[in-house]
């Protein structure tokens, strides 16, 4: 199925005029904006703000109501982008198979297209736990881990795919500040060694400063400031401003 | 339940267009195969035994009354080869396989499981519907062969053992094999192969089809095997008609 591809490097992303509602309650009004190909893009942005639902519609697991999303040009869900290029998506649940291992859960993308013999997807499987720090938790189920883990699991199992797109749903905000920046340091690492695009949802600042080419704010299903780390820090606008001193406070007063 | 039967036909013809990569699946298709088989056998065994005995129980002393002993092996023998046997164990199978389908697909839609899949490219009918369906089509027959033959055992046994019917091993089986023949056991398992598609496509669809946390998949559970029971009662009635000489 996808076992002929071999183009490798990023892909683009570009959203264009997206709308979403769920019942009467309108969630995403209109965003757009463009990802590069190899670029590291952050999308933070207040809780229930509309970030995991704009990405599922960017791996096509919803539908748009309005506007379109593009896949180096070519509209998410067509068959041209689906057997054309890999995408992966870290789920902010993890969304690991509960059924399977850990091990066969990293391992499932390779299995099921039939690309690799068992020994060789034992040995990736190995590999990238090991990229995340779960070396030798290949046997455990996944109700036996901790939130942390599943999400480093979870992320293993993106890295398997070798994928062009890869979408974080929060990837740091169950780890410790150690884990978090071994994760980090996997999405940057990533972006250098395969040029991936990646689009991070965080609410993680230092993950975000820390890994992001560009960042877009999200506010009310609307992109309310969006450029380089240093250009957003630098905006004038007060919710920004507000969004980011509020961190800042909470962090004072603990 | 009825504003799902075009979903219903829909994932069915899907299922059916995916058979040519069961070979893949194939150790699926035995897992799934395997627990069937291993989660109902012995209620298959005991269920079976008394269905049997109890027909038996109900004709025999009549029948004997009115000296029609030599009746009793051939009434018991078709009433469950043809009907009895494959519409219990589809009612059982679906009580007992057709909710843990319904559960565990569920689970793994609410849960984003199956939205995982979706992002790996690998289509959960594929992965999730297909192995669950082969393995119900192939068990539910064999296990319907099983049921068979215990309660024809059953029949025996209570034919025997009671006084008021008496009648002996030997000329309970000969009066039996003079009624019944291949075919009816063939007319039984052929019921009970549509009966095992039917669990399977309203099982699997009201998994996949399950909305809101573990209430929604308790409510999936139920309507699986309600739906399930209430159209295995309407197929049978619209295949004995069919298959009515
Ligand atoms: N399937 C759905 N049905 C109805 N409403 C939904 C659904 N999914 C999301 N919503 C609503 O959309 C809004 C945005 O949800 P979303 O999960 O995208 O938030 P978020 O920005 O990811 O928040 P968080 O940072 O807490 O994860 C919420 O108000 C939520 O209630
Ligand atoms: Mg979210």
């Amino acid at each position: 199925m996808n076992g002929s591809l071999s183009q490798n490097g990023g892909v683009s992303v570009e959203v264009r005029g997206l709308r979403r509602s769920f019942g009467a309650q309108e969630v995403l009004k209109g965003i757009d904006f463009t990802v590069k190909p190899g670029e590291v893009f952050v999308i933070m942005g207040p809780s229930g703000s509309g970030k995991s639902v704009l990405l599922r519609h960017i791996i096509g697991l919803e539908e748009p109501q309005a506007g379109e999303i593009l896949i180096n040009g070519k509209p998410i869900g067509s068959p041209e982008v689906m057997d054309n290029y890999r995408m992966a998506m870290v789920f902010q649940s993890g969304a690991l198979l509960n059924s399977l291992t850990v091990g066969e859960n990293v391992g499932l993308y390779l299995a099921e297209h039939g690309l690799k013999s068992p020994d060789e997807i034992s040995q990736i499987v190995a590999e990238k736990l090991e990229a995340v720090g779960l070396k030798g938790t290949e046997n455990k189920m996944p109700s036996e881990l901790s939130g942390g883990m599943k999400k480093r699991v979870a992320i293993a199992r993106a890295l398997v795919i070798e994928p062009q797109l890869i979408l974080y749903d929060e990837p740091t905000s169950e780890l410790d500040p150690l884990s978090a920046v071994v994760i980090g340091e996997e999405i940057r690492d990533l972006n250098d060694r395969i040029h991936v695009t990646s689009l991070v949802v965080s609410h993680d600042r230092d993950l975000a400063f820390g890994v992001a080419d560009r960042i877009a704010v999200i506010n009310e299903g609307r992109i309310i400031a969006m450029g380089t780390p240093d250009e957003v820090k630098g905006n004038p606008d007060p919710l920004i401003r507000k969004f980011l001193h509020a961190d800042f406070k909470r962090l004072n007063e603990s | 339940m009825f504003e799902n039967i075009g979903e219903m036909v829909v994932l069915f013809w899907r299922t059916l267009m995916a058979v040519p990569l069961a070979w893949r699946q194939r150790q699926k298709v035995f897992d799934q195969f395997f627990e069937i088989g291993n989660a109902s056998l012995l209620m298959v065994c005991i269920l079976s035994f008394f269905i049997g005995g109890v027909i038996a129980l109900q004709t025999g002393p009549i029948l004997v009354e009115r000296g029609l002993a030599s009746a009793v092996g051939g009434l018991v023998g078709i009433s469950t080869c043809k009907e009895l046997a494959p519409v219990m164990m589809s009612i059982l199978i679906a009580g007992r396989i057709g909710s843990a389908m319904a559960a565990e697909i569920g689970s793994m839609r609410v849960y984003q499981e199956i939205d995982a899949l979706r992002t790996m490219n690998i289509n959960p009918i594929h992965y999730l519907v297909l192995p669950r369906m082969l393995a119900m089509a192939i068990a539910l027959p064999l296990l319907v062969i099983f049921s068979i033959l215990v309660s024809w055992l059953g029949g025996a046994m209570v034919s025997a053992a009671n006084n008021r019917i008496d009648i002996s091993f030997p000329a309970f089986f000969m009066n039996l094999r003079e009624v019944v023949d291949l075919a009816d056991v063939g007319n039984g398992l052929f019921k009970s192969f549509c009966f095992a598609l039917v669990i399977g496509v309203v099982s699997c669809h009201q998994g996949l089809v399950t909305r809101g946390g573990p209430r929604g998949i308790g409510r999936s559970v139920t309507k699986a095997v309600v739906n399930s029971i209430v159209l295995i009662v309407l197929f049978d009635y619209i295949l004995t008609r069919l298959l009515l000489k």
